[in-house]
C-alpha cells in the first residue's frame, strides 16, 4: 500500500512537470492551430538562458523575469522571422518548419553548452516539507503549473486581447473585420507559448538536470497529457498531464506484463487510443469545421 | 558524353592501380604513402550522443602533436578523417563506406558506439578493413572467430561487472542486490556479466532487476521500487544524466544502500557534482585510467603531460574531461601499432601488430594497468581498480584486477 502511495506521489511530481509542458502545447495550439515540435527545445534553450544568467551572479528571481521577457521576445520574433512567410503554405512545410527549428535549437544548445548535464537551482526550499515521498520543489512545481493555469484562464476569458486571441485563431476571416491583427495574434501566441515553456523549463531543469536533450522526451509526454484533457483547454492539460503521470506510475510498477519497459508506450497509447476514440479529449470542445 | 568520361575515368584507374602496383614494393595498403597513413573514423559530433565526439578529437589532436613534433610515425605523417554519424547507425554505415571506397583509409580506428559499430562490422570484416579499438564497452568486439579484423579498446561491461559481482561474493555476501538498467545492449551486457561473475549465487541475491528507456524524463519511479524490494545493495547501470538522478532520488527517499556505479558515469564533473557530492558518499566504482580530476594526480608527470597537451593541441577541449584523456590514450596505442608496422603497412600486417601488443605501458593509464593483445585477444584492455568516493574524490582501492 505505502508503495502505491509512493508511485502516486512520484506519479503527480512527474504529472506536474507534463502538466507545465502541456500547457505551453496548448498555448499554441491555441494561437495557430497546431502543435510546434520544437516548444521542448525552445524552452530549453530558454531555461540556458536563465542558467546562463544566474551564472552571472544575477539573483534567481531576477533572472527569472528576465528568461520570460527574453523568450516571449524570442517566441515571436521566430513566428515574424521563421513562421510568418509560411502562413499561407501547406501544414507539411510548418511542420518541417517546426522540426527544423528542434534541430537547430537542439545543435546550437549543445554547440555553446555542451552536452555536459548542469545541475540548476530551484527557487524552493531544499529541505523536504512534505516528507520523503515528494520533494518541496516537485510541491512547488505543482503549485506553479496551477497558478500559470489560473493565469491562463483570466486572460483567455476575460482579458480583451485574450479573446481576441482565441477569435483569431477560431475564425481569421470575421476577426479580421471586426478589426484584431490577426498576424499580430498569432505572434503573441508564440509569445505566450515561448514563455510558458520558459517556466516549465525552469521547473522541470531542477528534477532532471539541465541539458541539450532535457526536453526530447518530456515532450512527448506532454504533448499525450494535452491531448487527453484536451487540446483546447488549459484545465484538460493540466489534469490531462498529472494523469499521464499517474498512469505511467501505476501500470508501470503494477502490471508485469508492461513494467518499466512499455513506459514510454503507454503514453503512445493513450495519444493514439485519444486521438481515435474521443479527439476533443475529456475537456475539449469537439472541433466542428463549418464548410 | 556518360560513356567518354566512364572510359576516361577508367583509363586513369588503371593507370592508378598500375602505379601504385609498382610502387608496392615497400608493402602499402590503400591509403598508404611514403608520406601519409590515412585511418577513418565515424563519431557522434551532433545529436544526442555527442558528448562523446570530443574523443576522437582528442585523438585527432594527439596525430596532430606527433606529426608536429616526431615528424608522424615512422616519417609518414598520420592523416586521421573524422566523420559524423550523429550516433545513427544508418549514418555510420554511409559514413564508413565513404571512408573505406572513396578515402580510401587503411583502417577504421575509434568509432564510437555499440549500435554504431555494430552496424559497421560485418561490412568491415567482410571488407577485412581492420576496425581497431572500437570505443564503447560491449563485450561482443572481442570475437576472434567471428570479427577476425575487429579489436576492442576499453575493458569491457562484462569484465568490469564480474568485478563488482566478485568483491560482493567476498565482502556482502547476504546482500540483496537490486539492480536499475538502462533497456539496451549497453545495459544488458553489464547484467549478463554480472550475473554470470554471481554464478549459482545470482537467484539467490538479485532481489530486483528495474529497467529505464532513455525517453524517460527521470528514473524517480523506478528508485521507489527498488527501495519497495528491500534491496541493501544497489548495482546503478545508468549513463551520466540517469545516474545523478538515481543518486539523489535514492537518497532523499531515504533509501541508503551500498551502492555500485559501473564506471560509464563516474566522471565528478558530469554526475557526481550534480548529483550532490554528499548524496554520493561511499559509492563504489571502477576504473582504469588516471581522473585528471583527481588532486591525487596533480604532480603526476603523465597528467601533466596530458595538461600541456591538451594547452597546445586541443584548446577547445576540457581538460578535465575523462573522454578527452580517454581519447589521448588510446592515440598513444595506435600510434605504437603503426610504429611496430614499420614499412609494411598492408592492412594484414597492421592487424597482426594490433594483435601483438604485449604490456605496453600508457603513462596515463592507472599504474600497474598495461594493453596486451594476441591473436585469440582482441580485448586492449583488461584490468581495472576498485574505486570509493568518499564525499571529496574517488579513493582508489584494492588490487588491479580483471585478466591482462
Amino acid at each position: 500500500m505505502e508503495l502505491v502511495l509512493q508511485q502516486v506521489l512520484s506519479g503527480l511530481a512527474t504529472g506536474g512537470i507534463y502538466a507545465s509542458v502541456a500547457l505551453a502545447v496548448v498555448m499554441i495550439y491555441q494561437a495557430i492551430e497546431h502543435f510546434n515540435f520544437a516548444q521542448g527545445e525552445m524552452a530549453m534553450f530558454s531555461t540556458y538562458v536563465a542558467w546562463s544568467l544566474i551564472q552571472i551572479g544575477m539573483p534567481y528571481w531576477v533572472a527569472f523575469g528576465l528568461t520570460l521577457v527574453i523568450s516571449f521576445i524570442g517566441g515571436v520574433l521566430i513566428e515574424r522571422i521563421v513562421l510568418r512567410p509560411l502562413h499561407r503554405a501547406p501544414i507539411l512545410s510548418q511542420i518541417i518548419a517546426f522540426i527544423a527549428l528542434f534541430v537547430i535549437f537542439n545543435s546550437v544548445a549543445g554547440w555553446i553548452f555542451t552536452y555536459t548535464i548542469k545541475p540548476f537551482p530551484s527557487p524552493f526550499p531544499e529541505e523536504p516539507i512534505f516528507g520523503t515521498f515528494i520533494s518541496t520543489h516537485q510541491v512547488g512545481v505543482i503549485g506553479v503549473t496551477l497558478v500559470m493555469l489560473g493565469i491562463l484562464f483570466v486572460f483567455f476569458n476575460f482579458s480583451r486581447i485574450g479573446l481576441a486571441m482565441r477569435a483569431a485563431a477560431q475564425n481569421p476571416e470575421s476577426s479580421r473585420l471586426v478589426g484584431i491583427p490577426v498576424g499580430w495574434m498569432t505572434a503573441l501566441g508564440w509569445g505566450l507559448a515561448s514563455a510558458i515553456g520558459a517556466v516549465a523549463g525552469m521547473m522541470v531543469a531542477p528534477i532532471v538536470f539541465l541539458e541539450p536533450n532535457m526536453m526530447v522526451g518530456i515532450l512527448l509526454y506532454g504533448f499525450a497529457g494535452a491531448l487527453l484533457g484536451g487540446v483546447t483547454s488549459p484545465t484538460g492539460a493540466v489534469v490531462g498531464g498529472f494523469l499521464v503521470g499517474v498512469i505511467e506510475n501505476l501500470v508501470g510498477t503494477f502490471v508485469p506484463f508492461i513494467g518499466t519497459e512499455l513506459k514510454l508506450t503507454v503514453a503512445l497509447v493513450i495519444i493514439v487510443g485519444v486521438l481515435t476514440i474521443k479527439p476533443s479529449g475529456l475537456f475539449g470542445r469537439p472541433v466542428v469545421t463549418r464548410v | 558524353m556518360m560513356r567518354m568520361i566512364g572510359r576516361h575515368s577508367a583509363a586513369i584507374f588503371v593507370a592508378a592501380a598500375l602505379s601504385a602496383g609498382s610502387a608496392a614494393a615497400a608493402n602499402y595498403g590503400p591509403g598508404v604513402t611514403d608520406t601519409e597513413i590515412k585511418l577513418g573514423s565515424t563519431n557522434p559530433f551532433s545529436g544526442p550522443a555527442s558528448a562523446y565526439g570530443t574523443i576522437a578529437k582528442a585523438a585527432s589532436a594527439y596525430f596532430d602533436k606527433v606529426n608536429a613534433e616526431q615528424g608522424g610515425v615512422n616519417g609518414r605523417k598520420i592523416d586521421f578523417i573524422m566523420r559524423d554519424d550523429g550516433y545513427s547507425p544508418p549514418k555510420t554505415v554511409e559514413q564508413a563506406r565513404k571512408l573505406v571506397e572513396q578515402d580510401q583509409v587503411l583502417a577504421m580506428f575509434q568509432n564510437l558506439g555499440t549500435p554504431t559499430n555494430t552496424a559497421i562490422v560485418k561490412y568491415l570484416n567482410a571488407k577485412k578493413v581492420p576496425h581497431l579499438f572500437v570505443a564503447t564497452g560491449a563485450s561482443k568486439w572481442d570475437q576472434p572467430d567471428k570479427y577476425p579484423w575487429t579489436t576492442g579498446w576499453q575493458p569491457s561491461y562484462q569484465t568490469e561487472a564480474k568485478v563488482y559481482a566478485k568483491y560482493i561474493l567476498e565482502n556482502l555476501p547476504n546482500a540483496k542486490i537490486g539492480i536499475l538498467y538502462q533497456n539496451d545492449d549497453y545495459g544488458k551486457d553489464y547484467l549478463e556479466g554480472f550475473h554470470e561473475g554471481l554464478g549459482d549465487k545470482a537467484k539467490d541475491l538479485i532481489v530486483a532487476e528495474v529497467s529505464y528507456e532513455v525517453t524517460d524524463p527521470t528514473v524517480d519511479s523506478q528508485i521507489i521500487s527498488l527501495k519497495d524490494s528491500g534491496a541493501d545493495v544497489f548495482f546503478n547501470v545508468t549513463t551520466p544524466k540517469f545516474a545523478a538522478q538515481a543518486i539523489r532520488k535514492a537518497y532523499d527517499i531515504g533509501w541508503h544502500p551500498t551502492q555500485f556505479l559501473n564506471n560509464v558515469s563516474t566522471s565528478k564533473a558530469a554526475v557526481i557534482d550534480p548529483a550532490g557530492v554528499e548524496k554520493a558518499k561511499g559509492i563504489i566504482s571502477s576504473y582504469y585510467l588516471k581522473d585528471p580530476t583527481d588532486p591525487q594526480w596533480n604532480d603526476d608527470p603523465a597528467v601533466q603531460a596530458y595538461r600541456e597537451f591538451m594547452a597546445q593541441y586541443y584548446p577547445d577541449g576540457d581538460p578535465a574531461d575523462l573522454f578527452n584523456i580517454y581519447g589521448y590514450a588510446v592515440a598513444q596505442l595506435m600510434v605504437e601499432v603503426i610504429r611496430k608496422c614499420g614499412d609494411d603497412l598492408t592492412r594484414e600486417n597492421l592487424m597482426k601488430q594490433a594483435l601483438s601488443v604485449d604490456h605496453f605501458e600508457i603513462a596515463t593509464l592507472l599504474p600497474g594497468i598495461s594493453v596486451t593483445t594476441g591473436p585469440d585477444d582482441h580485448a586492449a584492455l583488461e584490468q581495472l581498480q576498485l574505486q570509493q568516493f568518499d564525499g571529496k574524490e574517488w579513493v582508489l582501492f584494492g588490487d588491479i584486477v580483471g585478466t591482462e
